[in-house]
């Protein structure tokens, strides 16, 4: 595996989460591997016990996504939905974003986007959410349903 | 609810550089606002503006030396947002961790295909 950028994780204000990460790799490789499903069943979400199992993506202004991962052995689902506001292929795009299960929450709004340079894309994710309360049940959301299991000891948050 | 409005203070608090750099003084010891301003190109009463921030959020305490009143690190607020914040970001570590891997097959299928 090559080595990339470490992961940026920031609570932003009182009710947005930034991300941002380095990829060695081409901006439409990066760009393709968020918005086709066949690429992102892969690797998004996907840990120790966790099946992807529905993962739907229309990728045009208006078009619907759903992610649909479960837990068979602890009995747990968790259900993502939203539709894509604007696609700018391949330097970025902005969805809405709610949970379904194993609660529902408002609207979140994300803006992904994708810069390349040397070789190295950099990603940054914007996750507004609709109120402060919201932001912090989102953080809270992985403890609850074990999603965020984790395998991979990080020793420093703010790297 | 008690919980929510706790971290959303931390968070707000925790959102401006300064008060970052603050607190990270602050792990090393306790220290008065003149000490704490002195790094700064800051007027001690801009420096007290961010330390009743902080001490509002229960981020620091301050001591009952009327003359120092020296300022100390609360960890305990502070260890309930990195938790939370730690959990979200093992969702998205994991899964690029992942990604690099999918990316690097790709990679290496389009130098194949244009080597062929």
């Amino acid at each position: 595996m090559t080595s990339s950028g470490a992961l940026s994780l920031i609570a932003k204000g009182d009710d947005e989460i930034v991300i941002t990460r380095a990829f060695n790799a081409p901006l439409q490789m990066v760009f393709d591997a968020h918005t086709q499903p066949e690429l992102l069943r892969r690797w998004f979400g996907v840990r120790n016990g966790w099946e992807f199992s529905v993962c739907e993506v229309d990728l045009k202004a208006g078009g619907a996504y759903c992610y649909v991962w479960r837990n068979e052995a602890k009995g747990l689902t968790l259900k993502i939905r939203g539709a894509f506001a604007e696609i700018t292929a391949p330097s970025g795009f902005v969805c809405t974003e709610s949970f379904e299960e194993p609660f529902q929450t408002d609207e979140a709004v994300n803006t992904y986007s994708f810069v390349e340079s040397n070789g190295q894309t950099t990603l940054t994710i914007s996750t507004k959410f609709p109120s402060a309360a919201d932001r912090d049940m989102a953080l809270k959301s992985g403890m609850e349903t074990g999603l965020n299991e984790s395998y991979v000891k990080l020793d420093a948050l703010f790297a | 609810m008690q919980a929510h409005s706790q971290l959303d203070m931390t968070f707000a608090a925790l959102a401006d550089p300064t008060r970052r750099a603050i607190l990270a003084r602050l792990a090393d010891g306790e220290a008065s606002v003149n000490e704490l301003a002195a790094p700064f190109a800051m007027s001690q009463p801009a420096i007290s503006k961010h330390l009743k921030v902080l001490e509002g959020a229960g981020l620091i305490t301050r001591g009952r030396d009327a003359q120092r009143r020296p300022c100390r690190i609360e960890a305990r607020p502070l260890a309930e947002a990195t938790e939370w914040l730690e959990e979200y970001r093992q969702f998205w570590e994991s899964s690029f961790q992942n990604l690099d891997v999918v990316l690097d097959e790709m990679k290496a299928l389009k130098k194949r295909k244009v080597s062929r």
